[in-house]
């Protein structure tokens, strides 16, 4: 009989009755093929798979991590509270040890959410892998968590979200931005003062194959993994590298997928974007579910599969060989460069950046400042505006802020509180685990 | 008049019902060696003094084909399955005659590889020089295009007896589990043939023409005739007796918990508005997992006449039965004898229980009366357990659309209808333990066999559209239809509808008692590149498990 090598928990939420517009690709039919393969696959009935309900996340768990603007309602729908609470499910039956793995087979995705939300980008309102850590290292006391990012699209989102956070190894694998949405994650983007080099791109180009994602895995990925020790390793699962995927241009493929995770051992994967329905989202699913739970997945290949037709060209190989050779070297020189970055802030550092919520079409201007503490990841204030009009600001105390930081958390928020020139104020108190609002 | 007669593993409950009510009711013990004969037993019984055209109807319900399955009692089979991309279909291997083989249809029912002609002949020698009569062929998503399991049935017809395919089956999707139904449906049939032949034969010598019908685990019924299409229907059908069985007296709508105490186990339903709440996938059996639609239902190794055990001082009930209870002249004390000391039950022999639950009190240093006091509230503790946790698993079932999560609908039955053997005995009990009401169904003893006489037929049919295919199909149904692309999900439902009609009046229903409704109503637009191709239909009707018209007046 088939048994699961390790117990693993599924959390299945194709949201059939919720989609961004009728003919969006983020749409009710999206998981529809997924489902009759799962089914028709008898997967639930293997021993030792388990499928789990979801619980929708509370208002808390995502003001542990967002800003929104105005509020927590206006920018959710239901489907993101349930898939968010997927992602959070499959996280707690994994700490809990009800299971060894998960995977949360949501949508609507979030890994272009950052942390403050004024609408949707790249089909994400709200970021659900990082509402599912922030609740995990609440709730179970964990520290050190690495996402590996494998969608084909540059995880924009979680990289701003954990962009000053040390104890967040953020790793995004993806096609490079110069021919892809949303453009970021070049090899330079390494990560603020505090939190240098645990912010890791490996931009691919067009056309890499199964040998070039397992090359950047096997010779980047794992050796970073093995330096920085996290306490559980999370996949954003995107499968919009495959070969038949509308949107982007890469040759990935179920088989790989598999071998990817087999190679990765994530704790939890979360799925993110794909747009393939039919011809790689069904085969591509069970394969990354059949290789967490550790059982054979040599016969899960797409009705279209021939390796041959989609093998990468010696130039690309060279180009993903240099490329990793060069994040590995920014890994390696990680702790000299920060410390002197630290040295030679003043105190502070500043970040000016426009962003754009291509789905609803916003642009919106962020001033950041974090204090460039030697003792934590440092507070950080963000003032944002669009233009029409909802300025903001909002204070954020990391998770493991040192006194003189809470204390400067507080002050800011005081001062914003007095300043007639934001719509709304916000904090965010991570120690204290409250988040607090302002006019 | 009405004849119901449940089979169960200890003994064998027939009753006769008339315009009025029970006329006759007859126990017997069940031959577990000779199913017909036990059959032919009770009939003989109940019809004594009756003319044989007075009878309009007989229902039986059987652990034939559960015990031949449970006790390996099987003949081999072929079964022959065609898996294409996914999980080896090696892994579901259920016997020793079982080939995997090429062709493949994707979840749109997309011929992607096709069969090997050469491949499967091969095997239909090798099948026949092993003596095989029946074989099996199922393939992946055959429910969403039959083709393949139609083609190889063709090739194998002109060799062998019966060949049963998957798609004729079940309409549900789960490869695993429509190879594992099919295996069981092929390695019964021989069973239940005979059996089949030897019921309809006698009766016929009797002289009674009417209606046979048999139980089947979704504690609906079919014509004896359809049985022969698919035996494994008939698999676990005793809970639905008594589910039935405790409908049959349900006065209201409530959630009710229906907990049936025989000799061996106790049998935990639900009825919610007088429909038995239905298990998601299939009944499980012998290590299989199928897809033989049924009422949810638990099952404990707790009843009557469970052994009781001493364990390192701690006490034990159950799995096991080993006979009778002591006061019915059995070796090892038992439930029942706990409740003979206590002085609830006032047949059998009070001193041989006394004497077997002294045995039990020694060996934990309590009183007599304590230890049968314990051992009453442990076995009603023990179905308290499982009942509960039988309500947790249908509440934490997952859900795959908003609405059904925002409705979040929770079971929490308001009262209990026991029924069995030892069932008034365990009534107060059981209403201190739950907490709520309980009722003993009247006639508690042969109730399942009032449950199974008036149950009425129910089948299921899937429908599924796909408008840039053009086509609709329910290939259970040997239903395939072109449609244009102008095909409503409004259409579908009436299609839907009518085969249902069709096929329950084939397969035994009376005209004026469809009471149907739809389980399933989806409707995708398909969109490929930014613009809809066509809708994506799935429908699932069924006729409601319930009671034949015109014996409400039970009830009252």
């Amino acid at each position: 009989m088939l048994k699961a090598k390790y117990k693993t928990g599924l959390v299945f939420f194709p949201a059939f009755d919720w989609a961004i517009s009728p003919t969006h690709p983020e749409r009710e039919e999206r998981l529809l093929y997924t489902q009759d393969q799962v089914i028709e696959e008898g997967i639930f009935d293997i021993k030792g798979i388990k499928e789990f309900k979801p619980e929708p996340v509370s208002k808390k768990d995502v003001q542990r991590v967002h800003f929104c603007v105005p509020d927590v309602k206006s920018v959710m729908t239901e489907s993101h509270f349930i898939s968010a609470g997927g992602a959070k499910t499959i996280g707690s039956a994994v700490l809990n040890k009800q299971v060894q793995k998960g995977f949360a087979l949501v949508r609507p995705p979030g890994h272009h959410a950052m942390r403050v939300v004024r609408g949707a980008r790249g089909f994400c309102n709200v970021n659900i892998e990082a509402i599912m850590i922030e609740y995990l290292r609440t709730a179970f006391n964990k520290k050190k968590v690495a996402i590996v990012d494998t969608d084909c699209h540059h995880g924009d989102g979680t990289q701003d979200i954990y962009w000053h956070d040390s104890d967040t190894l953020f790793i995004s694998i993806h096609q490079d931005g110069r021919t892809l949405y949303p453009g970021s994650g070049s090899i330079n983007e390494l990560g603020g003062p505090t939190a240098h080099g645990t912010t890791i791109n490996i931009p691919l180009p067009p056309n890499t194959s199964e040998k070039g994602f397992l090359y950047a895995i096997n010779n980047v990925v794992m050796p970073i993994l093995d330096d920085f020790k996290p306490d559980i390793i999370i996949n954003s699962a995107g499968q919009d590298n495959h070969y038949t995927d509308p949107l982007t241009d890469m040759n990935f493929s179920a088989q790989g997928y598999a071998k990817l995770t087999e190679i990765l051992q994530p704790d939890i994967a979360v799925l993110e974007g794909g747009y393939s329905i039919e011809g790689a989202l069904p085969y591509v699913n069970v394969g990354i579910i059949l290789s967490m739970a550790g059982i054979d997945y040599s016969k899960v290949k797409e009705p279209t599969y021939d390796p041959d037709s989609i093998a990468q060209s010696p130039e690309i190989t060279r180009l993903i060989e240099n490329t990793c050779k060069q994040v590995l070297s920014f890994w390696q020189q990680r702790k000299k460069i920060k410390e002197s970055r630290l040295r030679d802030l003043q105190k502070f550092d500043k970040r000016i950046r426009t962003i754009y919520y291509d789905t609803d079409d916003l642009l919106e201007t962020q001033n950041e400042i974090i204090h460039a503490c030697s003792k934590c990841s440092g507070t950080i204030k963000i003032e944002s505006s669009i233009k029409q009009g909802q300025n903001i600001c909002a204070v954020h105390i990391p998770i493991n802020a040192c006194k003189s930081c809470i204390d400067m958390g507080y002050q800011w928020f005081a001062l914003a509180d007095k300043n007639n020139k934001f719509d709304k104020i916000y904090l965010q108190d991570r120690p204290k685990d409250i988040f607090l609002e302002g006019k | 008049m009405i004849i119901g007669l449940d089979v169960g593993g200890t003994n064998t409950d027939v009753v006769l019902l008339g315009d009025k009510g029970v006329l006759k009711v007859f126990k017997i013990a069940t031959d577990p060696n000779d199913f017909f004969n036990t059959v032919l037993k009770s009939l003989q019984q109940i019809l004594k003094g009756i003319k044989p055209e007075e009878i309009t109807r007989i229902v039986l319900s059987t652990t034939l084909a559960t015990n031949a399955i449970v006790q390996n009692k099987i003949p081999h089979v072929g079964m022959i399955v065609a898996g294409g991309p996914g999980i080896d279909p090696f892994f579901f291997k259920t016997n020793p005659y079982y080939f995997s083989v090429s062709g493949s249809i994707d979840h749109r029912g997309r011929e992607i590889e096709a069969i090997n002609y050469g491949e499967i002949e091969k095997i239909a020698r090798e099948l026949e020089i092993k003596k095989i009569k029946h074989v099996g062929v199922v393939g992946k998503f055959s429910v969403r295009n039959p083709l393949h399991e139609i083609q190889i049935r063709d090739i194998l017809k002109k060799s062998f007896e019966k060949v049963f395919l998957g798609h004729e089956i079940s309409g549900n999707l789960n490869f695993p589990r429509r190879i594992a139904t099919t295996y069981l449906n092929t390695a019964v049939y021989p069973i239940h043939e005979i059996f089949f032949n030897n019921v309809t034969k006698s009766l016929a010598e009797k002289g009674i023409k009417a209606p046979i019908h048999i139980l089947k685990s979704d504690s609906g019924t079919m014509s004896f005739e359809a049985s022969l299409d698919s035996p494994s229907q008939t698999i676990i059908s005793g809970p639905a007796a008594s589910v039935m069985g405790a409908m049959a007296f349900a006065k209201d709508d409530d959630e009710i918990l229906v907990l049936d105490i025989g000799g061996t186990t106790t049998d935990i339903s639900l009825l919610i508005g007088r429909v038995p709440v239905m298990s998601p996938l299939g009944i499980e059996i012998g290590g299989h997992k199928t897809l033989l639609k049924s009422i949810m239902t638990r099952s404990i190794g707790i009843g009557g006449d469970s052994v009781v055990k001493v364990f390192d001082k701690k006490l034990e009930i159950g799995p096991e039965r080993n006979g009778d209870a002591m006061a019915f002249g059995g070796l090892v004390p038992t439930p029942t004898d706990a409740i003979v000391v206590l002085n609830k039950l006032k047949h059998g022999c009070y001193n041989r229980s006394y004497k077997g639950i002294a045995s039990v009190a020694k060996k934990i240093d309590i009183s007599v009366e304590d230890a049968a006091y314990k051992i009453f509230d442990l076995a009603g503790k023990k179905i308290f357990k499982e009942a509960s946790d039988m309500i947790d698993i249908i509440n934490s079932k997952p859900v795959y659309t908003i609405h059904e999560i925002k409705k979040n609908y929770k079971i929490s039955p308001k009262k209990i209808m026991i029924l069995g053997g030892p069932a008034p005995y365990f009534s107060k009990h059981f209403e201190k333990l739950f907490k709520m009401p309980v009722s003993i169904v009247p006639r508690w003893n042969v109730a399942n066999a009032v449950g199974a006489a008036l149950s009425r037929t129910t089948c299921e049919v899937t429908l599924f559209a796909d408008t840039k295919q053009k086509i609709a199909c329910a290939p259970e149904e040997q239903f395939t239809k072109k449609i244009t692309s102008h095909f409503t999900k409004k259409e579908a439902l009436k299609i839907a509808i009518k085969l249902l009609k069709e096929k329950a009046i084939k397969v035994g229903a009376e005209t004026n008692d469809l009471k149907t409704d739809v389980i399933e109503n989806l409707q995708f637009n398909m969109v490929r590149n930014f613009r809809t191709i066509g809708k994506n239909i799935r429908i699932k009707v069924q006729v409601t498990p319930g009671l034949i018209n015109g014996y409400d007046y039970l009830v009252k």
